[in-house]
């Protein structure tokens, strides 16, 4: 496996290198995985994509590294410690370093005689292809998906000529993932809600949720998609409600700030009990904390947010492919029993690209909007029945009314003030939970029976855990296990509590200052912690600081 | 008045109230457009106007307050065949929705907003809305209001609206026509109804606005936006009701590049083929 550091300034075309790297470096069999760490600005300031490539499955970043691309002097300052013994540095001859294991490359002269200064980063990618003995197979095409076409010929030649310019420095290893998608967390989430008959997405642009909101524009025309982008996050959720409650299916998108002001209307959506699909792609926070960064501190809030008590559902989104196949089953979910379903994802996962097998739409069915009303006696919108599910009819399309209020109503839905009608309709919509938890997600269990230590997450440690327990478990006799949680609100209780009992110890690690998993779980299960492993610097944990911190005793 | 198809309920408005006007105008209008029920719907937000969905026969959206128009707006995005009509107070639609109006203006998207602006907050009791008038004295403006009432005609005529209208809830005939104007013009229509808060506006009463308004007769061009805006800022002994200015202007239905082809966004469906040649070109 190996571990590249692509870094410069913001506007160095960090992003299109890498994105033509890793399409390649996938085409050519490799398992990739890329986490992009940027600043909140435009040009300027330190930007770097960590590409991490091997046969083997990957399924998070690593600290350390087997090369460095340098577009500028700051990448090797901050960077070159984390470089292993055996790597190489690729950087612009003008950095005027040398070392047995500098590459220097006159990258920006090379790209000012091919008439376009702007493709140095193409002289890197041939370069990089050549060091880790790539062929130069299917660069022009992978070029033309990024590329503007009249900028094409002269990226074409940057590669051949970076190509050219360097030797072979560690060999290509035969992988057999050529054929396997390589999506970020946020395109999948778009093309999950894609494949679940999306047809009306409004939202206001934020990081890092803003991914979501482009992916779902950039195929809406084709799709038969409406994408609007709201006046702000209040009147994003509430179009989400209302094309939702005339039959079109709909979803909002925001960050940890924009989900702050949509609360109200989350309500709403629990109250009048219309479908909605909602994802908070999370950020550091308070308020606008670090805008670009990751963070896991919004799940007490999600799972509490709006006034009054309705039933929700909470699903962390844990990798790429759960992004997909979660997002469609939130259609479902949020359809079949009219609540808010929330996802929760982050920067890290939202836009990490991953090699996934190529999903499979057909796993996940979803409910059509509407119900099936039987046309026996009133048409009752809020009807009270076993299930606490209501006959949901879609206005215009029958002779039915259909009548919906965020005051407390009536099953017909006007407004009532009676303490019996209140009393029934707070059981209805309550008695839902109990159909919701049947449809629960255990927590994915990592490792095997015989563990001692017992690793607790959620959502987009899932990646980093995944590896701690493999490094922690090498010559250790499988003493460490994890469980890491999709469905975080209502609790899957079921795996939690037989793991649980067997654990000596038990770890939380989570991206938040507050451990609240633990406290969720703790508030639920009354099982606690003995310790836990929080990071709140807005830089995502890698399975190697896991272990290390777990073998040191670092945690708290 | 004929308003078989729209029925009458009980309301829970004070006796004198503007509200029963313009709720009588509206079914009449409705009926003399020949509207199905089940294709109209009502929004609104919260106020006393914006019960108004509860007391007519249609399909009702009472959303949050202040957020009818994103709702209604998102509504006629997915179903075109539906007839919608956002029936609320000023508080609703200038004050805690004031964004929303704005941009709503520059979607332009087919629906018919009527504010029942009785310039005075109702359902709190009694303090200043958005158009109260300077010097009102309530509960909160102890020292009589000192903020710049909101000319929400000139407001929405400066935007880009392309049909504004102010009508009076004391001049029903007037106000049937300009309601039936409204719901048939293509594009977002308001019309801000002057209507009397009995219990507390004592300033603007039914009479102080029946001494005043005059209707716009047929010399009045409505299509010059600047003698529009001369109209719109006539608000005191006299003022204007009927269409101010009128304008055609694409609708959003026919910007957007998705409704433009005339299918109802709740009866497309995402084709299989279209969904795979998706994730094959992540392959």
């Amino acid at each position: 496996m190996y571990n590249l550091l692509i870094g410069g300034a913001a506007g160095q075309g960090i992003d299109t290198t890498v994105a033509v790297l890793e399409k390649l470096l996938k085409k050519s069999g490799y398992n990739v995985f890329t986490v992009r760490d940027f600043m909140s600005r435009v040009r300027g300031g330190h930007n770097f994509s960590l590409l991490r490539f091997g046969t083997e499955n990957i399924y998070s970043h690593s600290d350390q590294l087997d090369g460095i691309v340098a577009l500028d002097k700051l990448t090797i300052e901050l960077h070159q410690g984390q470089l292993k013994a055996n790597g190489f540095i690729l950087c612009d001859s003008k950095v005027a370093l040398s070392a047995p294991n500098i590459i220097s490359l006159g990258m920006d002269t090379m790209a000012k005689e091919l008439g376009n200064p702007r493709v140095s980063g193409s002289v890197a990618v041939g370069a990089v292809l050549k060091l880790f003995g790539e062929t130069l197979d299917g660069v022009e095409n992978a070029l033309e998906n990024i590329v503007k076409p009249q900028y094409l010929e002269s990226n074409y030649k940057a590669v051949q000529e970076g190509y050219l310019a360097v030797e072979e420095y560690f060999p290509h290893l035969p992988g057999k993932h050529s054929d396997e998608m390589l999506i970020s967390g946020s395109k999948a989430v778009a093309l999950g809600a894609i494949a679940a008959g999306l047809r009306f997405y409004a939202a206001y642009p934020m990081s890092p949720s803003t991914a979501i909101l482009e992916a779902i524009a950039a195929n809406a025309d084709a799709a038969g998609i409406v994408v609007e982008q709201a006046e702000d996050e209040i009147a994003a959720i509430n179009m989400a409600i209302g094309s939702s409650y005339a039959g079109a299916r709909a979803m909002t998108g925001t960050s940890g700030g924009g989900f702050s002001l949509m609360v109200e209307a989350l309500g709403l959506s629990g109250m009048a009990e219309i479908p909605l699909v909602v994802i908070d792609v999370q950020r550091p926070g308070p308020v606008t904390g670090l805008p670009t960064r990751t963070e896991q501190s919004d799940l007490k809030f999600v799972i509490s947010a709006s006034q009054g008590e309705f039933p929700r559902m909470v699903i962390a989104l844990r990798n790429s492919q759960d992004a997909f196949y979660q997002t469609m089953r939130a259609f479902d979910l949020a359809e079949k029993y009219q609540i808010p379903v929330i996802l929760l994802s982050d920067q890290y996962i939202g836009d990490a690209t991953a090699t996934v097998p190529p999903f499979d739409p057909q796993r996940v069915q979803v409910a059509d909007p509407g119900m099936d009303y039987d046309g026996k006696g009133e048409y009752l919108r809020y009807r009270y029945t076993a299930s606490g599910i209501s006959p949901r009819l879609i206005p215009g399309t029958s002779r039915h009314l259909v009548t919906i209020d965020s005051d407390e109503h009536d099953e017909k839905g006007w407004i009532t003030e009676s303490s019996e009608v209140r009393t029934k309709m707070v059981d209805k919509r309550m008695k839902k939970l109990e159909g919701i938890e049947q449809q629960l997600q255990e927590p994915e269990f990592i490792g095997s029976a015989g563990f001692e230590t017992l690793i607790l997450g959620w959502g987009s440690t899932w990646g980093p855990i995944k590896e701690a327990i493999a490094l922690l478990n090498e010559g250790e006799q499988d003493k460490y296990a994890a469980l890491v949680f999709g469905d975080v609100y209502p609790l899957p209780q079921k795996l939690l509590k037989e793991k649980a009992g067997k654990a000596k110890i038990i770890i939380n690690v989570e991206q938040n200052a507050t451990g609240q998993l633990a406290g969720l779980i703790s508030e639920e299960t009354g099982i606690t912690c003995n310790g836990g492993i929080l990071k709140y610097d807005g830089r995502q944990i890698s399975g190697e600081e896991i272990a290390h911190r777990i073998r040191k005793g670092e945690v708290k | 008045m004929n308003k078989t198809s729209f029925s009458t309920y009980d309301t829970a408005w004070c006796p004198g109230c503007g509200n029963f006007a313009i709720l009588d105008c509206l079914k009449e209008a409705l009926e003399q457009l020949g509207k199905d029920p089940s294709k109209v719907l009502m929004a609104a937000g919260i106020g006393q106007a914006a019960k108004t969905p509860q007391y007519i026969s249609a399909n009702a959206f009472c959303g949050l307050h202040g957020r009818a128009l994103p709702a209604a707006v998102a509504i006629k995005i997915a179903n075109e065949n539906l007839t919608v009509i956002v029936d609320t107070g000023d508080g609703d639609s200038y004050g805690e929705g004031g964004n929303h109006f704005i941009h709503n203006i520059r979607r332009n998207v087919d629906i018919t907003h009527f504010v029942h602006d009785n310039q005075v907050y109702g359902l709190t009791k009694g303090q200043a809305s958005p158009t109260s008038m300077l010097g009102m004295v309530t509960g909160v403006q102890t020292d009589g209001n000192f903020n710049e009432p909101l000319n929400p005609m000139l407001l929405a005529i400066a935007a880009g609206a392309g049909f504004v209208a102010r009508a009076f809830s004391g001049h029903k005939q007037h106000l049937i026509e300009m309601m039936k104007l409204a719901i048939t013009y293509k594009g977002y229509a308001i019309v801000d109804i002057l209507q009397p808060c009995v219990s507390f506006n004592k300033i603007n009463t039914f009479a102080w606005y029946n001494k005043r308004v005059y209707e716009l007769d047929k010399t009045y061009d409505s299509t010059n936006k600047a003698l529009a805006m001369q109209r719109a800022m006539e608000f005191g002994e006299q003022i204007p009701i009927g269409v101010l200015y009128r304008e055609e202007k694409a609708t959003y239905h026919q910007k957007n590049q998705v409704l433009k082809r005339g299918i109802p966004l709740l009866e497309r469906k995402t084709e299989a083929d279209f969904v795979n040649k998706l994730i094959k070109s992540y392959v």
